[in-house]
């Protein structure tokens, strides 16, 4: 193994021509091949074992009552995700992108956070988000086309949901930056997909937070696919193998054991508020739906890999060892179905009444400060609906001056000439 | 709206139309690069009310209202490659870092999408990011983090979420450089909803924009003209508009320097409107000079400053009164910012027009090498050839 004060040489600085590979190494000169500042605390590279962690410890805290309350979590979010699934199926929502069988990863990792942590999602986060107490409505409002926030990020502590694949890996960069400048106690968590790991915002994320040594837990959830395509087609190396490559530490944890994705992350989270610097979590799950209610899986998934990773079904696991445990009989478990249906009801007729935003919403928050060009057009839209209600077809007349083709059909003569409705500058 | 022209009333006040006519004759020569002004009071600018104050470069300008803004406000920090101990590759931010020290003037890895994603979560954090990209050329790496993000966080959060990001970007050619050091990026982003766009084109503005899109709660694309970098003039301690509009660094109710998004005429004339910004200002103000002496033609000429948004109405009260309209930018013409100008201006003043709005910008091609760029670049002799077929249409 190459250490980082050797150099592959075979011209040494006095010019001499090596000819035997075993020699064909130097110690660095006068400078290092890799320049770290001094001042900069090196990150414990490496990838640590449970033993190194001691990962039964990191969860010995934990009461049965605990432990009930994950399996409520998980229970509670499934439900709400196969409720989702239907309220697609049935024309409620535009879109919908499942969770199931990471619920395990998300409740384990989500609940780990404390409040001063701060989490980044991507856009399948729905645990996370139940454990940061955000709505659920709020997300069906964003499957359902009535906003594309929804929710307050700095009160839940929990930013919103990122589309665009890997964006959101440096927004949270750049956040822990500002958590270790501002001295908080917290750090932020990442989540992404092994199909993000590809992508370059991802890997400029790894580069930036190792270099700034920034509080930040990357948090991989490794579903196996992206939309159709397999994990294997991402990267030639498992992806939790990368973490070294950027100078800090990564481990690799069964997605589907909520006990171990608690423990790892609560780990990873204290080393990164302790100031050593980003933490990579590689979660191996599954993801036993579609990509989206859009997709079909079944014309790139095997059956028995879906099979496969059905008998590792995150919830099943839980459920078995609290029934052997004695932590959960029967009547707990009818009680939290019936809670389950009272929320997936309470959620329907939420989400069925969710209002449609008005119209002249679409020019609110364009920008904090006015902007003469969304002014005028809001005016004009504003004024051609007036006028449609008044019986007048307005809706096709003379472009405005705005440029929003919704002026007045008639324009008044001013100052010598005729300008439309819309002519404010 | 400022209505007021400097030439007719204003170049007494602060002198900078009165230096912008008689510097025209040698503006070819004069962008050759000079050795920046030194004086006393470069660190707080000039001080009002003393003798007059020595000009100095729009680059050290831009490097004063940096330093004023960080000075100000505790939260501005400014990020991008070779800042802080170089001082960046035109010098611009030079001292900074001495000054304010490396936590709040940071070198970043070479990651332009990472410059820009990670002042969005700073900005989230509550901090104001100052980043620069080096060269607008390398600014389409971070163009996602730029458009999808940046753009459109305010909006997705319903207003929750602001993102005071100033992204300053050195833009334009005439400097003779290698591929992608000369481009003008501004049409995609003056395209995108939720973006402000300006760009200076003399040392007072500079000194005095940068300050205002630092102050602004939106993001703004602050475009700085790199051939005019080492041009000189003095600069006042009050903005432009306020000079015009006599008020002391107007704000709205929100807060924000209104003049940031107000276009300024910068030479009064009668008998046609050119309209420029950045580099090109100064082309148009050498063009109306030479229009002035060789065909006795009075030429107004218009610094646009705010890209996005448009402040037309000096240009609607120009075009009124001359009725001919030439738009000049070194951006190719296809889907640019001329033509919104050309198309605003015909739907607002078309029957004060003479003749079509006419437009003299960068050809759409790629930009070529440099030896050949002076034909690329719109020139005193393309916009006179412009202000000719408008006289003759």
């Amino acid at each position: 193994m190459l250490s980082v004060t050797e150099l592959m040489q075979l011209l040494t600085p006095g010019g001499r021509r090596i000819t035997v590979a075993s020699e064909a190494m130097s110690p660095a000169a006068d400078d290092p091949p890799v320049d770290v500042a001094a001042s900069d605390p090196r990150p414990e590279i490496g990838e640590p074992s449970a033993v190194d962690l001691d990962l039964p410890a990191l969860v010995a805290d934990l009461t049965p009552a605990d432990l009930v309350g994950f399996y409520r979590d998980m229970v509670l979010v499934r439900r709400f995700d196969e409720e989702a699934t239907s309220l697609q199926r049935q024309g409620e929502l535009g879109l919908w992108a499942s969770l199931r069988g990471q619920e395990a990863a998300q409740v384990g990792s989500g609940r780990a956070l404390g409040i001063h942590d701060m989490a980044f999602p991507s856009y399948r986060e729905h645990g996370v988000a139940w454990c940061r107490g955000v709505d659920p409505a709020a997300i069906l409002g964003i499957f359902r086309g009535t906003s594309l926030g929804g929710w307050d990020p700095d009160e839940h502590g929990f930013a919103l949901y990122s589309i665009v694949v890997g964006a959101q890996t440096l927004h949270a960069a750049g956040y822990a930056m500002g958590m270790s400048r501002d001295h908080s106690t917290g750090a932020a968590i990442v989540y992404f997909g092994d199909g993000a790991s590809s992508e370059g915002d991802v890997n400029e994320a790894f580069g930036w937070a190792g270099v700034f040594g920034a509080p930040l837990v990357f948090f991989c959830q490794n579903n196996q696919w992206a939309i159709s395509e397999p994990a294997r087609r991402q990267s030639r190396t498992e992806i939790f193998h990368r973490a070294s490559g950027f100078g800090f530490p990564s481990v690799r944890v069964d997605g589907n054991d909520v006990l171990a994705c608690l423990a790892v992350t609560r780990w990873a989270l204290a080393t990164a508020r302790a100031g050593h610097g980003p933490v990579l979590v590689e979660a191996l799950t599954y993801r036993m739906g579609a990509h989206t209610t859009a997709d079909d899986p079944t014309r790139y998934q095997a059956s028995e890999q879906l099979e496969r990773w059905r008998r590792l079904d995150p919830l099943d696991r839980l459920r078995t060892h609290l029934a052997a445990a004695g932590h959960l009989d029967g009547q707990r478990e009818q009680r939290l179905a019936l809670e389950a249906d009272a929320l997936a009801h309470d959620l329907r007729v939420r989400c069925r009444a969710l209002p449609d935003p008005d119209p002249a919403m679409l020019f609110d928050h364009v920008q904090v400060t006015d902007n003469a060009l969304v002014t005028a057009q809001r005016a004009a839209f504003v004024a051609a609906r007036a006028g449609s209600a008044d019986g007048r077809d307005v809706a096709g007349g003379g472009a405005g001056a705005d440029g929003s083709g919704v002026g007045a059909r008639e324009g008044t003569v001013v100052a010598g000439e005729r300008r439309g409705s819309g002519a404010t500058w | 709206m400022v209505t007021g022209g400097l030439a007719t009333n204003g170049a007494a006040t602060n002198g900078l139309a009165t230096q912008e006519v008689a510097r025209a004759s040698e503006a070819r020569t004069s962008e050759t690069r000079t050795s920046e002004a030194r004086t006393s009071e470069t660190r707080t600018g000039p001080a009002s009310g003393s003798a007059q104050p020595a000009p100095i470069t729009l680059a050290k300008a831009l490097n004063l209202g940096l330093h004023a803004a960080m000075a100000a406000d505790p939260k501005v920090i400014v990020m991008g490659e070779d800042v802080g101990t170089l001082g960046g590759v035109f010098r611009v931010t030079d001292g900074l870092q001495r000054e304010f020290g490396e936590a709040r003037v940071i070198d970043t890895p070479l990651a332009e999408s990472a410059i820009v994603g990670t002042a969005i979560g700073l900005a989230m954090r509550g901090y104001r990011p100052v980043c620069e990209i080096q060269f607008d050329g390398f600014v389409y790496p971070a163009f996602d983090q730029i458009v999808s993000q940046l753009a459109k966080l305010h909006y997705r959060s319903a207003g929750r979420i602001r993102l005071p990001v100033t992204i300053r970007i050195p833009f334009g050619g005439g400097i003779g450089a290698v591929e992608h050091h000369s481009e003008s990026p501004e049409a995609y982003f003056c395209h995108t909803a939720g973006l402000k766009v300006v760009a200076c084109s003399n040392p007072h503005d500079a000194h005095h924009m940068i300050q205002q899109a630092i102050r602004s709660d939106d993001p703004v694309i602050f475009l700085e003209p790199k051939r005019r970098y080492w041009e000189k003039a003095v600069v006042d301690p009050r903005p432009l508009p306020d000079l015009v509009t006599g008020s002391v660094d107007a704000v709205d109710a929100a807060g924000a320097a209104v003049g940031l998004h107000r276009s300024v005429v910068v030479r009064a004339g009668t008998d046609a409107t050119l309209v420029g910004y950045g580099p090109t200002v100064r082309t148009c103000l050498d063009a109306a000079e030479v229009s002035a002496a060789d065909d006795d033609r009075s030429l107004e000429v218009i610094d646009l400053r705010s890209l996005s948004p448009l402040d037309l109405g000096p240009v609607l009260e120009s075009v009124r009164r001359t009725g001919r309209l030439v738009v000049v930018h070194e951006a190719p013409s296809n889907v640019s910012v001329s033509a919104e100008v050309a198309a605003r201006v015909t739907e607002a003043a078309f029957y004060s027009l003479e003749a079509p709005v006419l437009r003299v910008t960068g050809f759409d091609t790629p930009y070529p090498p440099a030896r050949i760029e002076d034909h690329y670049l719109p020139d005193i002799d393309r916009i006179l050839d412009a202000v000719d077929r408008s006289f003759a249409f």
